[in-house]
């Protein structure tokens, strides 16, 4: 059963690939709607029986035997958090499905077969247990996500984000994939375990060890979109269509955040450079330098998909100082965390997915007030912004307070200032684009000198625009309850934190790969947050409607013009600006600063 | 001795192509430079991979007219750099159709006149 959730998808996108443009669209619909719940089946099944002991499968069945200890096979190595991922993936492109049924009407086979295609990719990197075998599904992913991303081929914008983002996640896919030749090179083994446990025997020298770690992660943080990585990822959303928004905002992007924190674990968590004190302090750098910077960008947007593409890119930072602690804990509050966000993501992207559909913009000056009639989708997008902003009952709430435990507990209490400034920005910026569209207030006009970009989105859908049909709002609606109940249940959190405890304990996927047998340390109960952060709850809140407030008042002449802190707000804006610059020449130039500063952090601090 | 010459001297090239590659993305001027940049780059993954799996003075890895019990080099870098090829080459077709729909529809094939998304 260990790899049906990569081949099922894979064979029916390979039938569809052969009789697809003979079936008509509802056909279409329903085989990859059931598809998906398929997967979503197999996976929480196989999370399942993976509670106590880690499955490992190997292809063709290629295992290591007792007299050569070398796996030359290809493994998964699955366990709950691996297949739990491959699930939440699958349910997220079950609502993308389910809200494509009455969107995209030009949408041919070719949609499916790829979203299929996407699925597989990343249900095969949640559960890969080899190096190579990542770097593939990655590529696979990227190929699917670009094809996706420039799906309505006839805009040039789309081309654009598409090309963008496909030579960024490429030269990121090229450094990792030097970085597992120079770790072959030394280990002669691909399989992460393997690989782990040699590094650890044998005394390489501490600068080849961070090297090597921050090529093969070079790929996984251009997929994850952190600083200064990120830039690819405001274009590719800002024009991909709106369903697969969601999959890239809502699982794509954490993915990369997983695979780094997979492969810091089980690979070179061991091996004693790069030193943990290093890697700490190089993730908490990275983490707060998205989380803020995401956040601020964020709230000086008016196309409301870039918007949320750079509330993406701030949550990402949240989820990477979460595992910067390298603490079971802090890992526990991301994997809460990404749950929560990105249920919360897509739902939010449907919401705009609808916007589109009823008044052919999602641009927030261009709408202002023209939505009125779309009250209960302005609430839900109020939801949203609230879940956004880590309140309660939303699990990015459990998921940011576990994170501010671990912190605490880590001596790092300064990383929840981050995380309240990413919060209130966040939701203030949802806040204040749900107000001005869906209520009208503020005025309508964009600041004249220092706007953020017009950008033209056309309509993805034809026909009635007059209503909103029943699939695209029940999904948003889903969406936001699954968000609120997951993480109610302190079985759920508690289970969770178990999990990451022996995600971080690679003895056990040694034991587990090695010599598949399987063992069980008895771990303490993990301390799960207590939810008495009533005042920073509050102080959130109130945060996030004053500054949505003061943002809808900015937009008259006369405040501007004497305010201070408007001008110097004005003036980030304007700098970010500049960086943003829509070439893939000027990112790529950023990606290779990044890596250089990366790795001279890594180095010095190793 | 010849096989750390040839380690030293591959692995220099791989660092000198990946760089190079680096510089002309991002000065590219065109995307169809910008796509062969790109498999430039690519070009340093396969020096860097035979580099990696070379072993002095041994032959291919075809045991049809050798014992199988022989050394040759090694037979799963190979295996990596074929799978290396075939995902770069759909990547880089995608990029090519790219190139076509950006210059059917504006005319240019400059990077730098496409950018309608700044900020």
């Amino acid at each position: 059963m260990a790899p049906l959730p990569v081949v099922i998808p894979l064979i029916v996108a390979a039938v569809l690939a052969g009789v697809g443009s003979h079936l008509p669209r509802r056909v279409l619909d329903l085989t990859a709607l059931i598809t998906s719940a398929g997967v979503v089946a197999i996976s929480v099944l196989l999370a399942n029986a993976s509670v106590h002991h880690v499955i490992v499968y190997w292809f063709g069945n290629w295992q290591p035997t007792a007299h050569s200890h070398f796996p030359i096979g290809i493994c998964f190595m699955i366990d709950p958090i691996g297949a739990g991922l491959a699930a939440f993936t699958s349910v997220l492109v079950f609502a993308a499905f389910t809200f494509s049924w009455s969107y995209f009407e030009s949408a041919k086979a070719l949609y499916h077969i790829l979203m299929l295609v996407f699925l597989a990719a990343m249900c095969g990197l949640c559960l890969s247990g080899d190096l190579f075998n990542m770097f593939v599904w990655f590529e696979l992913m990227t190929a699917a996500g670009v094809a996706l991303c420039g799906y309505k081929s006839e805009e040039g914008h789309s081309m654009q984000g598409a090309l963008n983002f496909a030579v960024l996640n490429t030269v990121g896919a090229f450094l990792s994939l030097s970085g597992v030749a120079l770790v072959y090179a030394f280990t002669g083994s691909l399989n992460l375990v393997e690989v782990g446990v040699t590094l650890a025997q044998h005394r390489l020298s501490s600068e080849f060890l961070c090297v090597a770690f921050l090529f093969i992660l070079s790929g996984f943080l251009v997929k994850a979109a952190v600083f200064p990585f990120h830039f690819w990822l405001a274009d590719a959303h800002a024009v991909a269509p709106t369903p697969v928004c969601v999959i890239f905002s809502g699982v794509m992007v954490e993915l990369g955040v997983y695979a780094a924190a997979r492969i810091y674990w089980v690979v070179f968590s061991q091996a004693s450079a790069p030193s943990a004190a290093a890697v700490r302090t190089l993730f908490l750098i990275v983490g707060s330098c998205t989380a803020v910077l995401g956040a601020l960008f964020c709230f000086g947007q008016r196309h409301f998909k870039r918007l949320l593409a750079f509330s993406t890119i701030s949550h990402v930072g949240v989820m990477t100082l979460g595992f910067a602690v390298l603490d079971p804990a802090g890992l526990a509050g991301t994997t809460l965390y990404l749950i929560g966000h990105g249920l919360v993501k897509a739902a939010l992207f449907i919401g705009a997915g609808i916007v589109l559909h009823r008044c052919g913009s999602v641009d927030e000056f261009d709408l202002r007030g023209r939505c009125r009639a779309l009250a209960p989708i302005g609430a839900m997008v109020v939801l949203g912004a609230i879940g956004l902003a880590g309140l309660p009952p939303f699990a990015t709430s459990f998921g940011e307070k576990t994170i501010e435990m671990a912190a605490h507990h880590a001596h790092q209490g300064w990383i929840a200032a981050v995380l309240i400034i990413a919060e209130i920005f966040t939701g203030a910026a949802v806040l204040r684009f749900a107000a001005r569209v869906f209520v009208g207030w503020g005025k309508g006009r964009e600041l004249p000198l220092h706007g953020a970009p017009h950008i033209h989105t056309d309509r993805e859908t034809t026909g009635q625009h007059s209503r909103v049909p029943v699939f695209m709002w029940v999904p948003m609606l889903a969406l936001l309850g699954g968000a609120c109940v997951i993480s109610i249940p302190s079985t759920v959190r508690s289970g969770i934190g178990r999990q990451l405890q022996r995600f971080e304990t690679p003895a056990i996927y040694q034991d587990s790969v090695l010599l598949a047998r399987s063992t069980e340390p008895q771990y303490p109960e993990p301390e799960t947050a207590p939810l008495d952060f009533g005042l920073e709850n509050a102080g959130v809140l109130v945060g996030m409607i004053l500054l949505a407030g003061l943002a809808l008042a900015a937009g008259s002449d006369e405040f501007r013009a004497e305010d201070p802190a408007a001008r110097t707000w004005l003036g980030i804006q304007t700098i970010f600006r500049r960086l943003q610059s829509g070439r893939v020449g000027d990112y790529v130039a950023w990606f290779t600063i990044g890596i250089a500063v990366y790795g001279a952090i890594l180095v010095l601090l190793r | 001795m010849q096989g750390q010459i040839i380690f030293y001297a591959g692995f220099a090239v791989a660092v000198w192509l990946f760089l190079i590659g680096l510089y002309g993305i991002v000065s590219s001027r065109h995307l169809v430079h910008l796509c062969l940049s790109l498999t430039v780059v690519q070009a340093s993954t396969y020096v860097l991979l035979a580099v990696v799996g070379y072993r002095p003075g041994l032959p291919a890895p075809i045991f049809v007219t050798m014992p199988a019990t022989s050394s040759a080099v090694d037979p799963v870098i190979q295996a990596l750099m074929l799978t290396d090829v075939v995902v770069e080459a759909t990547v880089i077709a995608l990029l090519l159709s790219i190139t076509v729909r950006v210059h059917r529809r504006t005319a240019s094939a400059d990077p730098n006149e496409v950018d309608l998304m700044r900020g």
